[in-house]
């Protein structure tokens, strides 16, 4: 019986083993990764930039019990039956003009000042905004932020189409004032496998991260859990942290004959303070990865061919860029892993390269540092975004301004006009996305459009316009429209004017003389895409980040967040309005009441009955017993203003005495 | 008779009080006005010490930053500027080239913003209208521009909604000295900044040219960041002018370029901007000093607490001496020290009697005090700002400037890189404070005349002496009106027996003929508001003969007025009626004085305080001069009345005071002119006071002293 049983037991064993092998060798795991982007950046900083991919079978084939996947993130997901959500907590802004604007990184990692938390819901349409509230406050309590004030439906909004497309089922709201520190990373930390034990994440040294110039840790979630059709892929959770630091410049070096300085030289513990000891060993893939961008290799490459001897010039380019690395412009202190290049889909001439170095040798007791020293000075600049935006306010005072948003070409857009001159029309697609809220009225119908300084009607410049107008306390005007440039332009302007309202007593945040945040307009550019194509594709698809970089991402630039001044009360002074508000109505009513209930004839009488009974009861009283013990028939005393006059006399006379009396103690005892 | 006496009812106490009041008005209004000008002498004594009201403001709880790394290097860009000012040419494009170079270096953004020399021209109520959008110049040559440079550092950590403005203003043709380390100090501070981690708000740094006056460099630039212009005929570099020589082959040369320099930049709100100068002329004292600089236009004051960081850090961090501007002869008037003594002394009495009664000052501080308080009223009555600052104000930013002033002493290259870093410190210092403010200004006060950089007298003290002088008024009128009505009534009566209802009524009416008067002599005040605007296009017209221009036309209109409506000054045939006509008149006449001072005090309340120091005298001596025989009393108010109306005259009464300040030696009848011409260039509501409120009354006055009665 015994032996029946265990053989039973032996084939049940067999089978889930098998059974798991089976799905092990479809590739339906989960799976966990770790990478680390490093990008010198050209006003001497450096750009880091984490990724963590974390990914799950759907349930249906995979279970509900993980290995490695962060359950709250699978229960979120299992409960608002979300489709995709990503949520950045950042610090600082970026500079667009300095670190680029095109490339993937920027363009996804570049994020409003605060909270941004958008979300798209596989929910019907009546329950979506539900599910929000409750995923504002979910979030709320993993993340330890005020969230939950997205809940209000005056702080989110509805993107039609110019966010991303996505028919009424995405919700997008900002928090421009949330503040960002350690205990919103914590949270983010404790979904890593490894948390910042191991792995790559030990270099999150907190108060190196957040002295940087730009912090923004953000967190993408994907999912077709709820999908009936299409690609099965369960559920992916991308973490990423963007920080960009300032390496500590040790001893300002050598002045070039170019005039130039030498780029500060940084090495992870430089950066970090830190090294990486001991890969995350439940990571797939852990790597660092040292990126040079495009212009900065065209000046490697220039570099090496004006230093390189004359016949070995031009035309071996390539050799060149092979070899450059150790030898003239910079040079890093471990030998790269793997050099991944990228290749020249549409023949722009410069390309960035990748270095890849794996931590997975590394150890305690040796640990991983990179180092990377500049050996020449270096001067590029970054790719720019088609067109720079800012947007600032207009006007001065408390009652109305306009809001402006300037669009200024850069010289990639001239590049592109070039490359697209063959077509006899050439647009330049820009959506804009803005939220305003309720308490700034804005008048859509002010907007103008100047394109190279040049009015122009709304109908010619703008291609499509959707306009919500906001309502009071219920919900806040969205604005979102197509701009049609030309692709020559080089400027072109929008202004809208507002006016300014008033808010309820209690609804004036904490600090409110500071003003009022309008969160930022998302500047879409539809017609660029954005990605990294590398060459041996295989390999490469399998690490997230690098997948990351070659998916085609639109190009989107965020502008700056704005601060308008309300008329605020005197909130110092409570007591102070209380009371000249109730002298105020004190004096009003009681003269109203005067007013109303006085009546002439009745007051004449009322006179004349008094200057009957002159005295009071007392001495009415007291001249009766007079009477009485005088024998006589009492009768009403005819000197009644005599006696008042004499009582008046007494009476100052008392108060004189009094004061005197306080007078002396007062000058006495003090 | 029976019936009348019980009937006879007491009227309510407030009434019974107004009632008293105007039959006492003569006593009331001789003691309110002697009460006013006591309380306005009072104010120095009255004055409290300044403290910082907003606790997150918290100056000088950091220490200072700036190196003598940052000063040695501000010292070369300081010698760089002057060597520039000795061999260049073309100053106003080397100086921006440099600033921007330097700024490059340091890792900030920069950029050029080009502005025309604005005309001040007359905009008649201008004060209340916001700042014009991009008024466009049509006729000036393309060369008279001017070339701002402006840096602007982000907060690395911030999230770049607010920002503070630092101002540098030079003069691009002739770089003095002053100019120089004023620039140097700027330099120093903003590349501090630029390392610093503790920024929360972007930090603007504008070397304003001020080829063109200070305020006009600062007033265009602020008036492109808040209100561009974007038609693009506002752009200076248009078809039509051509580009000046050397100036786009620097756009080429910066080291981190990326193509949209040129443009704009925008820097969030303002939260407070600081100008910063230095004096030429040496301080007169043994240490560096300071003055501090609040007033904008129309009385506008920025916050005390702005002035309160300034004081306090420089006199406890900076072993600086702080001082606001006060008026010289002041300091040696016998009368004042009179005063002082006489307060002085009463506050020792008081103390002697109780020594927690402690509100004596000492004499000096007395005279000190009136003396920096009446050029701060004086300042703020005149409505024109002290300095670039006053740009700021008009798009309700805070600002102040602080005039630095050396000490003269041997050893002059030693003691510049002492005067840099003691400068730059104490702008660090007050950056960093505004730094720490996480709402706008708004705790302290700002409404408040300075006796002394730390002392100050509230809105609440300094009415007083407003309200006391300004009280008579309405009783005067009443008095004059109830009087007149009644004498009116008892002629009627004697005339045409005592149950004449219609003519009671139309003696009640009668009042409307002297307001009538008063609103065509108000009409030709606004007429002679408007009048300059006309003819101040005359060219090449000295200020003399403008202000005689201005009187003849005044004279002219008034003798018009005289034929046209010369009825109405003339109205009736007896004596009796007459009487009570100028009584009308006056009363009238008051009541439109009261109106227009209070309107005024909610204006600029330093107009409607000095104001009603001229006016309300006069306009309660008025009698007219055939009234009585002439007694000695009726010619002491005959020649008291003379004397008022003559000072009464704007034109005389600037001369009188300024005589009495400055010695009549110096004083030309032209000054006058150019004085108004600067009130109405600077839009200043003390203009139309003058034109509208003061003339008439003054012309009212004078109809009254020559009525025919």
């Amino acid at each position: 019986m015994t032996g029946v049983r265990s053989i039973f037991l032996f084939v049940l064993l067999f089978f889930a083993y098998e059974t798991s092998l089976a799905r092990a060798e479809v590739g339906e795991n989960e799976g966990f990764s770790e990478a680390l982007l490093l990008r010198p950046l050209p006003d001497r900083k450096v750009l880091a930039h984490f990724h963590f991919q974390s990914a799950v079978p759907p349930t249906n084939s995979y279970g509900r019990h993980h290995h490695l996947f962060p359950k709250s993130i699978y229960q979120l997901v299992q409960k608002f039956h979300l489709r995709e959500m990503e949520l950045s907590f950042t610090q600082g802004r970026w500079n667009y003009e300095r670190w680029g604007g095109y490339d993937p990184i920027s363009s996804s990692n570049a994020k409003p000042p605060g909270v941004e938390l958008w979300a798209v819901f596989d929910v019907p349409q009546h329950q979506v905004d539900a599910s929000w509230k409750n995923l504002t406050h979910a979030l709320s309590g993993l993340f330890c932020a005020s969230i939950n004030f997205l809940e209000h439906s005056t702080a989110y909004s509805t993107p039609e189409w110019s966010f991303r497309s996505s028919g009424g089922y995405l919700k997008y709201g900002t928090l421009p004032r949330e503040a960002v520190c350690t205990e919103n990373l914590t949270p983010w930390l404790k979904l890593l496998p490894c948390r910042d034990k191991a792995g790559l994440s030990t270099l999150m040294d907190r108060p190196s991260i957040y002295r940087g110039y730009y912090h923004s840790q953000r967190l993408h979630l994907t999912s077709n859990e709820f999908d009936s059709n299409g690609l099965i892929s369960g559920i992916v959770l991308d973490q990423t942290l963007t920080i960009v630091l300032q390496p500590n410049i040790k001893g300002t070096g050598a002045i070039f004959s170019s005039g130039s300085t030498l780029q500060p030289s940084w090495s992870l513990s430089s950066l970090f303070g830190r090294k990486v000891g001991e890969r995350c060993v439940l990571s797939k893939s852990s790597n660092v990865y040292v990126q040079l961008e495009q212009n900065l290799v065209s000046q490697l490459i220039k570099l090496g061919n004006d230093t390189g001897n004359g016949d070995k010039g031009s035309h071996h380019e390539v050799d060149i860029s092979q070899n450059f690395v150790g030898d003239r412009g910079f040079e890093l202190s471990i030998p790269p892993d793997r050099q991944i290049r990228e290749v020249d889909r549409f023949d722009t001439g410069s390309l960035s390269i990748l270095h890849q170095f794996s931590v997975e040798n590394y150890s305690d007791l040796k640990p991983f540092d990179l180092e990377f020293r500049w050996k020449l000075p270096l001067v590029w600049s970054c790719q720019q975004a088609p067109l720079s935006v800012s947007r600032y306010l207009m006007g001065s005072g408390n009652e109305r301004g306009s809001i402006a948003i300037s669009l200024m070409s850069t010289r990639m857009s001239e590049c592109m006009q070039n490359a697209d001159s063959s077509a006899s029309e050439c647009w330049l697609r820009v959506d804009i996305f803005q939220v305003v809220p309720w308490y700034v009225k804005v008048y859509y119908h002010t907007l103008k459009v100047f394109i190279d300084e040049r009015f122009q009607t709304v109908a010619n410049a703008v291609e499509r316009m959707h306009v919500l107008p906001s309502e009071d306390k219920v919900s806040p005007g969205v604005m979102e429209l197509t701009l049609k440039l030309p692709c020559g332009v080089r400027s072109a302007a929008l202004t809208v004017e507002f006016d300014k309202g008033f808010l309820h007593i209690d609804e004036y945040p904490p600090d409110a003389n500071q003003g009022f945040d309008i969160p930022s307009a998302v500047v879409v550019f539809g017609d660029f895409e954005t990605s990294i194509q590398f060459a041996d594709d295989d390999y490469l698809h399998n690490i997230p980040l690098l997948s990351k970089l070659q998916d085609k991402s639109r190009v989107v630039s965020y502008t700056e967040v704005l601060l308008v001044p309300l008329t605020t009360p005197d909130f110092s002074m409570p007591y102070n309005v209380i009371t000249i508000t109730c002298t105020v109505f004190a004096l009003y009513f009681g003269s109203l009441l005067n007013a109303l209930r006085r009546r002439v004839g009745e007051e004449g009488r009322l006179l004349k009955t008094k200057a009957t009974k002159e005295t009071g009861k007392l001495s009415s009283l007291l001249a009766r017993l007079s009477a009485k013990l005088r024998g006589k028939p009492w009768e009403p005393s005819e000197q009644s203003s005599s006696s008042a006059s004499f009582f008046n006399r007494k009476l100052i006379l008392k108060v004189l005495l009094v004061a005197g009396l306080a007078v002396a103690w007062q000058y006495y005892s003090g | 008779m029976e019936e009348k006496e019980p009937v006879k009812s007491k009227p309510r106490p407030i009434i019974r009080l107004g009632l008293f009041l105007m039959s006492h008005s003569l006593l009331v209004s001789v003691v309110c006005c002697t009460a006013g000008i006591l309380a306005l002498l009072l104010l120095p004594v009255l004055a409290k010490n300044t403290y910082i009201s907003e606790n997150a403001l918290m100056p000088g709880s950091a220490s200072p930053m700036l190196s003598s790394d940052d000063v040695s290097e501000a010292s070369r860009f300081v010698g760089k500027i002057l060597s520039l000012n000795s061999s260049s040419a073309s100053l106003g494009i080397e100086i921006p080239r440099l600033i921007k170079q330097h700024i490059t270096a340091l890792g900030g953004e920069v950029n050029y913003h080009e502005f025309r020399s604005q005309l001040n021209t007359f905009r008649p109520l201008q004060f209340f209208a916001s700042p014009d959008p991009g008024i466009i110049q049509e006729n000036s040559s393309c060369m008279s521009y001017g070339l701002n440079t402006v840096g602007i550092i982000r907060a690395p950590h911030g999230d770049g909604k607010e920002a503070i403005v630092i101002v540098t203003p030079y003069n691009s043709g002739k770089v003095t000295a002053g100019e120089a380390l004023s620039l140097g100090i700027g330099y120093s501070v903003f590349s501090l900044l630029t390392r610093v981690t503790w920024l929360a708000k972007d930090i603007i740094w504008l070397a304003s040219d001020s080829q063109y006056g200070e305020y006009a460099g600062v007033a265009a630039w602020l008036r492109e960041y808040h209100t561009p212009f974007f038609g693009g005929l506002g752009k200076l570099h248009s078809e039509i002018c051509c580009e000046p020589s050397g100036f786009s082959e620097f756009e080429t040369d910066a080291i981190l370029e990326t193509g949209i320099s040129d443009t704009f930049r925008h820097a969030g709100t303002m939260a407070a901007a600081l100008v910063i100068k230095v004096a030429d002329s040496s301080s007169e004292f043994e240490k560096d000093a300071l003055s501090i600089y609040a007033e904008a236009s129309n009385g506008q004051m920025p916050n005390l607490d702005l002035v309160n960081i300034v004081n306090y850090l420089a006199v406890h961090g900076h072993n600086l001496r702080v001082k606001v501007e006060k008026i010289q002869s002041f300091l040696h008037s016998w009368w004042l020290w009179g005063l002082g003594g006489l307060f002085e002394s009463l506050g020792k009495l008081a103390r002697s009697l109780n020594p927690q009664w402690s509100f004596g000052i000492s004499i000096a501080e007395y005279v000190e005090g009136s003396a920096t308080l009446a050029s701060s009223l004086y300042n703020q009555a005149l409505g024109v700002p002290t300095g670039p600052h006053g740009a700021f104000r008009d798009y309700q930013v805070d600002a102040i400037t602080m005039e630095f002033s050396r000490q003269l002493s041997p050893g002059y290259r030693n003691r510049q890189t002492e005067f840099l870093m003691r400068g730059g410190r104490l702008v660090e210092g007050v950056v960093r404070s505004v730094n720490n403010l996480l709402e706008k200004f708004h705790q302290s006060f700002f409404l408040y005349l300075l006796t002394s950089p730390n002392r100050f007298v509230s809105v609440g003290v300094y009415m007083i002496a407003f309200a006391l002088l300004v009280a008579p008024l309405p009783m005067v009128a009443a008095s004059l009106f109830s009087d007149a009505s009644k004498l009116g009534s008892m002629n009627e009566q004697s005339t045409s027996g005592p149950f004449s209802k219609p003519a009671l009524k139309f003696r009640s009416w009668k009042w409307l003929h002297a307001a009538r008067t008063v609103l065509i002599v108000q009409f030709w005040g606004a007429f002679m508001t408007l009048l300059p605007y006309f003819y101040c296009h005359i060219p090449n017209s000295s200020p003399m003969t403008r202000l005689l221009i201005w009187i003849v036309l005044l004279i002219i209109s008034l003798l018009l007025l005289w034929l046209n409506l010369g009825s109405i000054f003339s109205h009736g045939n007896n004596t009796q009626s007459q009487r009570t006509q100028w009584a009308y008149l006056k009363s009238v006449t008051i009541a439109a004085a009261f109106t227009g001072l209070c309107l005024m005090s909610v204006i600029n309340f330093a107009t409607a305080e000095i104001g009603a120091l001229l006016l309300v005298p006069m306009c309660l001596m008025t009698v007219p001069m055939k009234l009585k025989g002439w007694t000695l009393r009726t010619s002491m108010q005959v020649a008291c009345n003379l004397v008022l109306t003559f000072l009464g005259f704007p034109p005389v009464a600037f001369v009188v005071l300024k005589g009495a300040l400055k010695g009549f030696d110096s004083i030309s009848i032209g000054e006058f002119w150019t004085w108004m011409e600067a009130l109405w260039e600077w839009n200043s509501a003390t203009y139309v006071y003058i034109c509208m409120v003061h003339l008439p009354c003054w012309v009212l006055c004078i109809l009254t002293l020559l009525h025919p009665c």
